[in-house]
């Protein structure tokens, strides 16, 4: 039975399922680290012991995260040869050197200072400890740098050749590297990160004001949440759209998949929900906005724009999949720039931390981050179908001399292992989150580990008068 | 466009690298596979605290040897990365699967509590042995050679299991378990040193046992490499290799029983260095043996040139900093969560 499964197919699905899984945690860690780096400077500056407790929480949060994020990353860098080997032996001159860096300079440095942050409490200086941090946080930069790097090539690839042996050799590392979608790609998914883990911050911070514990850190966490929403969310939609112009450049048919758009047109409309239908090459129940497209992609309600159908049929990418996963994508965009607003006007009207449907409204969207991570590596991926380098190499003559069966086995084994571990680990950072920050106080109670300042000046003899 | 070509030897350079990349990688998550590999079999939970706390800073760091290894291999020699892949899918796999369950079991075993804390030692311990197992079966299938057609692997999907594969994964279970018994030697005292220098010396037989039947049978499989030792001169200037490892097994041994706590752990890494070293000698020049060489597997110049600029800055500063971090947290370990 098993022999009859195309092995194109599974090898996709596997990857996609270990690399989707994997996303979620650089997704999350990304945006902590840094976080975790204002968090200690402000420590730093103002000794207010709060930010040093909501930091304590958070970096238990942060280890379970990185710690499941390196080993589904390990898989990763495996998986170009288990799976997807001719790739690997075409692209290795290329791509290969763009990840040998980001292992030289990002995964050492994050592995290495990780330790001294979680484990150098009592071994280093604050500043060494905060310098960790910082250290820690830029290694998340530079590797999502390079993964992106790597990624965009395979968009929008530049500065090769094709020699006759049919391998691909570099011209231009400039040119490789700083690829045409790679600075777009990579200030969005910079940004997404950072608001994935505002989210998760403010429905924690919520959850803590709507059940009134932990109310001194909670109102520090959701109102840092909320300064991401209200900047840096509408700085996301501008990004946004100027990714999308690019790819409207260099992806045309991508864009027509996003917009649902089957037939090259003047005055384009908005497709705000249908269903695609591949076969039949159109919309089923349509809800359309007229000239908006047109307006959107060419800045004039009478531009033209390019539909699917200007392409071979086994030149198109799946469109429900790309139509839909945008669609998701920018309704949550959208709710969180919404979140800002409303955010805003509270905070005028002196009601940010005491409005019960707003605390509501932050815990529901505290994965949506998440949720529009996903979606949008399933535009840009699933978009760029059928080619795994864009119009240069096809996924299908890409794979691995592996058979299916070996395939179906082992997607089996991650799907399982997956599921297990990192259910473990979601259910270890919930726990986390629901015992939240540990005050110093609070610590002297429940584990006896810190004295109270009193109990220590009487065993000293510091404290005089009172005797 | 930047190229090395004309005055380094790129090829000879890389493969140098990425061997030295998978021996650091076997010696430092060597030893803390091997602290998987003896979990169970401490005496208390309070030891097993120790044990997880005296690798716990380190391991990730550890690891990330491997990708590098792997990254570099698929950077500098694609063509080896992209036919041994596949070659191996299922011990890869499986290794991976292993390396998931103990790496998670790190932050996974202090936030649990009771009863499913057993759960993460186990998924420690089982991870470990899975991994380090698999690793030795890949390396057993690799030097007995891996079939090739054009740029492709042409054998099947179970070539890599034979008594030979499994016989070596075996034996790096128990090598693994020698560096992780001497870390902890050195790492941890009173009661779970105590059991350390017993659990080391136990093992110890085991990999001399290994080390002698791998030494014995490479030759009598392969004409080229009973050539390459045995022949003369070849054969007195390789003959210190087994000299020394016999050297280093006596004074590991006596070191176990009686007093030096630092010396057995540096020793088992020389013990490892030298078997890497044999077995180097015994593969040359082949990178997937006996269908390609290093040099046929070589990225092009230009690639191996802007990664080479790469590692000649990163490399002593990623060493550097590993470095301090072994410095920082020296000294035994203590059985409470330092976090």
């Amino acid at each position: 039975m098993l022999d009859n499964l195309d092995p194109v197919i599974l090898a996709r699905i596997q990857f996609a399922f270990t690399v989707s899984f994997h996303i979620l945690f650089p997704a999350f860690t990304i945006g902590l680290a840094s976080w975790l780096a204002v968090l200690e400077w402000r420590w730093l500056k103002t000794g207010n012991q709060i930010y040093a407790e909501i930091y304590r929480m958070w970096v238990k949060i942060f280890a379970v995260a990185f710690g499941m994020g390196v080993v589904s990353g390990v898989v990763l860098s495996f998986q170009f040869g288990t799976n997807w080997s001719e790739f690997a032996d075409k692209t290795g001159n290329v791509l290969g050197p763009l990840l040998g860096y980001e292992v030289l300079t990002a995964f050492f440095l994050e592995a290495s200072f990780l330790g001294v942050m979680l484990f150098g409490w009592n071994r280093v200086s604050p500043r060494m400890h905060f310098a960790s941090t910082v250290i820690v946080a830029a290694g998340t930069l530079v590797s999502a740098f390079w993964i992106l790097s790597a990624n965009s090539w395979m968009q929008t690839p530049q500065g090769f050749r094709v020699a006759d042996d049919g391998l691909f050799y570099p011209t231009d590392w400039l040119a490789v590297i700083f690829n045409p979608s790679f600075p777009y790609r990579f200030a969005h998914m910079t940004i997404a990160a950072y608001l994935t883990t505002a989210f998760v911050v403010a429905g924690v911070a919520s959850f803590y004001l709507w059940r009134r514990r932990h109310v001194k850190h909670a109102r520090i966490m959701l109102g840092m949440a909320m300064i991401m929403a209200i900047f840096v969310a509408p700085m996301q939609l501008v990004i946004g759209d100027l990714h999308g112009l690019n790819t409207l450049e260099h992806q045309p048919a991508k864009v027509a998949a996003m917009e649902g758009l089957w037939e090259t047109q003047r005055g384009a409309p908005m497709t705000l929900f249908a269903w695609p239908d591949q076969e039949a090459e159109e919309n089923k129940w349509a809800i359309e906005i007229p000239y908006l497209t047109s307006l959107i992609l060419t800045h004039d309600l009478d531009g033209e724009v390019k539909g699917l159908k200007e392409w071979p049929k086994e030149e198109r990418p799946p469109v429900a999949w790309v139509f839909w996963s945008f669609r998701i994508m920018v309704g949550i965009g959208t709710l969180m720039i919404l979140t800002g607003l409303i955010a805003l006007v509270l905070h005028f009207k002196k009601r940010l931390f005491d409005t019960r449907w707003f605390q509501y409204w932050c815990m529901a969207l505290a994965p949506s981050g998440f949720i529009a991570v996903l979606a949008g590596w399933f535009v840009t991926e699933i978009g760029r179908q059928p080619y795994i380098v864009y119009e240069i190499l096809r996924t299908s003559d890409a794979v691995s001399p592996v058979a299916a069966p070996s395939i179906a086995i082992s997607l089996t084994a991650f799907v399982v292992t997956y599921t297990f571990v990192f259910g473990a680990g979601a259910y270890y950072i919930l726990h986390l989150i629901n015992k939240g920050p540990v005050s110093d106080e609070e610590a002297y109670g429940a584990h006896g580990v810190r004295k109270p300042p009193i109990v220590t000046k009487l065993v000293t003899g510091e404290g005089g008068g009172h005797a | 466009m930047l190229n090395f070509e004309a005055f380094v030897d790129l090829p000879m350079i890389w493969y140098g690298l990425i061997m030295t990349a998978v021996l650091l990688y076997v010696i430092l998550d060597g030893f803390d596979l091997g602290v998987g590999i003896l979990f169970p079999f401490a005496p208390t939970d309070q030891c097993r605290d120790r044990m997880m706390n005296s690798i716990a800073p380190f391991w990730d760091g550890n690891e990330t040897w491997l990708v590098l290894a792997g990254g570099g291999l698929f950077a500098a020699f694609p063509l080896a990365y992209a036919i041994l892949m596949p070659a191996l899918y299922i011990p890869v796999i499986i290794m991976l699967l292993g390396l998931i369950f103990r790496g998670v079991a790190f932050e996974f075993r202090f936030k649990a509590s009771g009863k499913s804390r057993r759960i993460w030692d186990y998924a420690f311990h089982f991870g470990s042995l899975t991994a380090t197992f698999m690793q030795g079966v890949i390396l057993g299938a690799v030097v007995q050679g891996i079939t090739v057609e054009g740029r492709q692997y042409a054998g099947g999907a179970f070539d890599w299991i034979d008594a030979y594969s499994i016989m070596v994964g075996v034996a790096l279970v128990f090598g693994y378990a020698l560096l992780g018994g001497t870390w902890l030697v050195m790492k941890t005292d009173g009661e779970t040193q105590h059991w350390a220098r017993q659990s080391a010396s136990y093992v110890l037989g085991y990999v001399g046992l290994f080390i002698a039947v791998v030494s014995i049978s490479m030759p009598m499989m392969d004409a080229n490499v009973r050539r390459l030792w045995f022949s003369l001169p070849n054969f007195y200037f390789l003959l210190p290799v087994p000299l020394i490892t016999a050297v280093f097994f006596a004074v590991i041994w006596r070191d176990l029983h009686k007093g030096a706590e630092y010396r057995p752990f540096f020793l088992s890494i020389g013990v490892f260095l030298l078997s890497y070293l044999g077995l180097g000698i015994s593969l040359w020049p082949w990178i997937v043996p006996t269908a390609v060489t290093f040099r046929q597997a070589a990225a092009a110049p230009e690639s191996q040139s802007l990664l080479l600029i790469g590692t000649v800055i990163l490399l002593p500063v990623v060493l550097g900093y590993t470095a301090y971090c072994y410095y920082l947290f020296r000294g035994k370990s203590s059985h409470e969560t330092a976090y």
